[in-house]
């Protein structure tokens, strides 16, 4: 099951470059863990110190489906999925 | 010379250079402007601020102004005449509601009719300093329009991005400007969400995305005029509405470097919160105690405050709980009711916002929150001419005759009897 992760500019420094980084996982925690080994570090911005959960200004999405919306970390990410991971940001 | 030092993330702490940036690299928490206030001790008087002029600039060494001398730097302003606006007494509104001591911080007199003008003036003066050449937003409606009318004033190119279903009033609004203006269908949150993605595509100034560290701090100065319009000095309660919840923050941040800087008396000041119900996100958590906030799906007719997803949400629910604030939300016939009262007792026109302001305002009276003899500003954010679909159904002619006095004096008369 591979999915196309999109990496925001922030988080390039950690993936040597890369805007998109395709992994293996079914999902949002499994697609992480698998970013995580191919980028070591990565999954310590993306997560709390608990690593448990989504730090509270990172935005995940499963193609269009935030996962706050569906099941946070254990959100399925489909085979051939998009999984973003975006900085939150501010309204008006 | 500017004071402004470096951003720093309210997460970790980390500080960066100054650039257009707004998270942190490290945890992605929202980036805040720092400023060397030592250096401002003596030099930022009372003095200094009443000699400038009449607009928010007044307040531009409390500003990220980025380069030029203290006394020129206003060459590179972009600037329509946003801020200073009348903080009025509001005598007629406080006895519908049991207030002695109320006052309306009239922002519905902004140059496009919105606070936004305050944030977007910071931002694209910001920007420009940063090199950037067009401005770009995502909007629930006020920012959009402010945006296109100082991008307009002052050269820079404007992309803005809305909800398709936006008020039609809204997108004409920002539409005459002539900025490309792109309908997305989706709510804010996508359109943000959307905004977040194409900044970092483009080389544009996102006013709301990796200039937002400026911008945000755009809306201190509706505290700082606060203070200074009631002679420098702080008023007992402050009760302002929430859609990211970072105007209320940066209110109650711009009271604490004003008695920082000992230009006002060390007195406390609660800081309380308005949100619609139909979107409450930062309500409900207060309700809940506070230490999540889930998103949600909008659906509300205070639109400029339906963003399901709030960036600034936990620093509002710090802000309230330092300052010993409260928060509560307003069903939609409860904002119209709060709109026409504030119209009726004051002769203030105010958007949905402003109603869900006067409707919680109203309901913290009831509740006790507010003492009568509390002086209490309410932050009356918008104008209604922006939201006459809101009051359509219920406002129209008391009567409609031919042009005859008999007609007249029998239809007034059937009036007075009804």
């Amino acid at each position: 099951m591979t999915a196309t992760v999109r990496i925001p500019t922030p988080l390039r420094s950690a993936t040597d470059g890369a805007a998109t980084v395709g992994v293996d996982g079914t999902t949002v925690g499994e697609v992480l863990r698998s970013l995580d080994a191919a980028h070591p570090g990565v999954a310590g911005r993306i997560l709390d110190d608990s690593g448990g959960k989504v730090r509270r200004f990172v935005n995940v999405f499963v193609d269009d489906e935030d996962i706050r919306f569906a099941g946070g970390l254990e959100t399925a990410v489909p085979d051939g999925a998009t999984v973003s991971i975006i900085p939150a940001v501010a309204g008006g | 010379m500017t004071y402004v030092q470096a951003l720093q993330c309210r997460e970790c702490g980390r500080r960066v250079d100054v650039a257009a940036t707004h998270a942190c690299e490290f945890c992605f928490g929202p980036l805040e402007v720092v400023y060397d206030y030592d250096a401002m001790r003596g030099v930022v008087t009372r003095e200094r601020i009443e000699a400038g002029p009449p607009t928010l600039w007044r307040y531009a060494d409390l500003l990220p102004v980025l380069d030029g001398p203290a006394d020129t730097r206003d060459a590179g302003r972009v600037d329509l005449g946003a801020g200073f606006t009348p903080l009025v007494p509001a005598p007629r509104l406080g006895a519908a509601i049991g207030l002695d001591d109320l006052w309306i911080k009239n922002d519905t007199l902004n140059p496009t009719g919105a606070f936004k003008d305050r944030v977007v003036s910071v931002a694209l003066t910001a920007a420009r300093h940063l090199g950037f050449d067009t401005a770009a937003c995502a909007s629930t409606g006020n920012l959009a329009q402010s945006v296109a009318a100082h991008a307009a004033a002052s050269g820079m190119r404007a992309i803005v991005l809305v909800p398709a279903d936006l008020e039609q009033a809204k997108i004409l609004a920002t539409a005459v400007y002539g900025p490309t203006l792109v309908a997305v269908k989706g709510t804010y949150d996508d359109v943000n969400r959307l905004c977040g993605e194409l900044a970092d595509a483009y080389g544009w100034a996102f006013v709301n995305v990796n200039v937002r560290p400026f911008y945000a701090e755009g809306s201190k100065t509706i505290g700082f005029e606060i203070a200074e319009q009631l002679g420098w000095r702080l008023p007992d309660h402050v009760v302002a509405p929430m859609a990211s919840g970072a105007m209320l923050v940066k209110i109650e941040k711009a009271f604490r470097e004003l008695i920082d800087l000992e230009l006002v008396d060390d007195r406390a000041c609660r800081v309380s919160g308005a949100q619609a119900s139909g979107c409450s996100p930062i309500t409900t958590a207060y309700a809940n105690g506070g230490d999540s906030i889930l998103p949600v799906r909008p659906d509300t007719i205070a639109k400029s405050l339906a963003i399901g997803d709030p960036a600034d949400g936990y620093y509002a629910l710090e802000a309230v709980d330092r300052s010993g604030g409260v928060m509560d939300d307003a069903s939609d016939p409860e904002i119209i009711h709060g709109i026409k009262l504030l119209a009726r007792t004051e002769g203030i026109f105010g958007e949905t916002a402003a109603g869900v302001t006067i409707a919680v305002l109203r309901k913290l009276a009831a509740q006790g929150h507010l003492a009568p003899g509390d002086r209490t500003v309410a932050v009356v954010s918008g104008t209604g001419l922006k939201t006459t679909d809101a009051v359509a159904p219920t406002v129209g002619p008391t009567f409609e005759i031919t042009p005859s006095l008999d007609e007249f004096q029998s239809a007034l008369s059937l009036q007075g009897s009804a």
